[in-house]
């Protein structure tokens, strides 16, 4: 059973606010998940190569050249950010 | 006018009959979709305008005598993680209700390209999470066969609007089986291609080893026909790969030289026997057809689902870091009356705030697999029972040609049965997440039903069989009418 602190821990590492309330619903769901899984630790992984991508993939080179892209591209990025300014993405500050 | 009972191949030969216009069969859709979705909700957003102008510029080209394509014409539906240029886009998330696509994807791109006509987006549990599409933040979709059942998910939106003749076809997306679960549960044919068939540019990443898009249809021709269109090597996505040709040619199949896997792993205490009885009866036909049926064990089966689940969530922990309250989506940088003071602020509250339930939930037990200390004892040790899982494929495919299984152990289930309780919900994509993992393609195929719901048939073919897959599958079509039992 995971505790209310690594729930915590969890929430805090995945940048996500959690009330007091979801803390005690994820810390039931999540152990409960995780529970099943542990069935996982029955198989025999000994000298089994680990999978990432189910078929095999290569590193695709090409030129470092700008593409042409559509002219309002920009401005159509720009106009989903919540907040901007002289056509920087704002943020708040990083340091107190 | 009965054009929503048409084939592709029939509608294409209507325009160009001109027994109806492009406009008039878009306008007859959109009516049908505005008069009766409201009681299966299975669009989130029409695109109209974008429909019209395209039903307008196909009039002009048939009035002009020039050629059209298969595909003109035709309306359809995306599921709503599919970039369609200039169209909302939410992934059926709060966190990208406003949000509108810059671009389009590169399979949107080919469907317009063969002037496919774009109806709206559909329906989907939250970011694909799900089996059910009511982890929608918007509303549930109904299944059409019975409005106080789901449709299965996630692209239960786009399953139930193919059943419910609002089109011709929809675009869905399968991670854990999310093409053909709910294609099953509102007895249509769903493809889940092999990995990398298909681009995934433009598709909201999900877990990306395992995510690829697939066509919904009414027909197993009409299945070929859009796969055919949107298919292929693209620039925009790394991993979709060349395809040899030699494996896109149709052979002609003779049954009798085929040999059809039954996995025994797959008949299991816990499946409901209506389920069983249907699809026991589906391969039955196929071995007095001539095929050789044959009993294969697939071992690794049990330890899919968790070896999935490990996969699946760490995948989607990476994936959804970007949603940041920052570049784009739902934010609270700019709620002054919140206490938000710095930049983890922002970060904390735009993505708790944004972000449903089951996405948080999945987040997190990402976040954890792949935790200092946790990182070999969950990822790396899911990645291993993955290869596990993948070999006893190809296993069995040294011996058959194709492997067949129910799609989902139950028929459709009721609203909110199973939303409470996360892992019930999860159990309900045994029998298709294996085949994610494997990066193998499958179909499903309505083969019957049992008190008016559909069930389907899932036929698991070999690495880019989907030909082959096309084939078997359309004897069945062509033998045998849906019978309702």
């Amino acid at each position: 059973m995971l505790s209310e602190s690594e729930v915590k821990h969890i929430a805090k590492l995945a940048r996500l606010g959690l009330t007091e309330k979801e803390v005690k619903k994820f810390q039931k769901e999540l152990s409960q998940i995780l529970d099943y899984i542990e069935k996982l630790k029955e198989v025999d992984i000994n000298n089994v190569e680990s999978t990432s991508h189910p078929i095999r993939v290569f590193n695709v080179m090409r030129e470092d050249e700008p593409q042409k892209r559509e002219d309002q591209l920009r401005e159509k990025l720009m106009a989903l950010a919540p907040e901007t300014k002289n056509g920087y993405l704002k943020v708040k500050s990083i340091l107190k | 006018m009965k054009v929503d009972q048409l084939t592709i191949r029939e509608f294409h030969q209507g325009l160009k009959n001109k027994d109806f216009s492009a406009l008039e069969a878009c306008q007859f859709f959109l009516n049908k979709i505005k008069k009766e979705d409201k009681k299966i909700n299975s669009f989130l957003h029409l695109s109209e305008e974008l429909a019209l102008m395209q039903a307008r510029e196909i009039d002009e080209m048939i009035a002009s005598g020039r050629e059209i394509s298969l595909l003109a014409g035709v309306p359809c539906a995306i599921k709503d993680n599919i970039l369609v240029k200039d169209i909302k886009c939410t992934a059926g998330s709060k966190i990208l209700k406003n949000y509108i696509a810059p671009y389009d994807a590169t399979v949107v791109r080919k469907l317009k390209e063969q002037k496919a006509i774009i109806l709206g987006k559909t329906n989907l549990d939250e970011f694909a999470m799900g089996s059910s599409t009511e982890n929608s933040a918007f509303f549930p979709t109904k299944n059409p066969f019975d409005l106080e059942r789901v449709p299965g998910g996630s692209s239960g939106g786009s399953a139930a609007a193919v059943a419910a003749n609002f089109c011709f076809f929809a675009l869905g997306s399968d991670t854990g089986g999310s093409i053909r679960q709910p294609a099953s549960f509102c007895g249509v044919v769903g493809l889940k291609p092999t990995y990398g068939t298909v681009s995934r540019y433009g598709l909201i990443a999900f877990a990306s080893s395992l995510d690829q898009i697939g066509p919904i249809t009414k027909s197993v021709e009409d299945c070929k026909i859009v796969f055919d269109v949107i298919k292929g090597k693209d620039d925009l996505d790394s991993t979709s790969i060349k395809l040899n040709e030699s494996n896109l040619k149709s052979e002609i199949l003779n049954l009798k030289s085929l040999k059809i896997g039954v996995p025994k792993e797959y008949f299991i205490e816990g499946i409901d026997p209506e389920v069983d009885k249907v699809i026991r009866n589906a391969i039955q036909k196929y071995e007095e057809w001539g095929a050789e049926i044959e009993e294969v064990s697939l071992p690794h089966t049990e330890y899919a689902l968790a070896c999935y689940y490990i996969i699946a969530p760490s995948e989607a922990s990476a994936n959804l870091a970007r949603y940041d309250g920052i570049k784009y989506g739902y934010s609270k940088i700019s709620n002054l009356k919140s206490q938000i003071s710095n930049l983890l602020d922002v970060y904390l509250y735009s993505r708790g705030e944004g972000f449903g339930p089951e996405v948080r939930r999945r987040i997190m037990l990402g976040t954890y697999a792949l935790s200092a200390g946790y990182y070999e004892a969950y990822y790396l040790r899911a990645q291993k029972v993955r290869t596990l899982i993948k070999k006893d494929f190809e296993k069995a495919f040294e011996k058959v040609d194709f492997i067949f299984t129910p799609v989902s152990p139950t028929l459709p289930f009721k609203i909110g049965e199973k939303i409470s309780d996360p892992l019930a919900m999860y159990l309900s994509d045994i029998f298709t997440i294996s085949v994610n993992l494997a990066g193998l393609p499958a179909l499903v195929l309505p083969c019957g039903k049992s008190n008016g719901l559909p069930i389907g048939l899932q036929i698991i073919g070999n690495y880019f069989k989907e030909e082959k897959i096309f084939q078997i599958a359309n004897f069945f079509e062509i033998n045998h009418q849906n019978s309702n039992e």
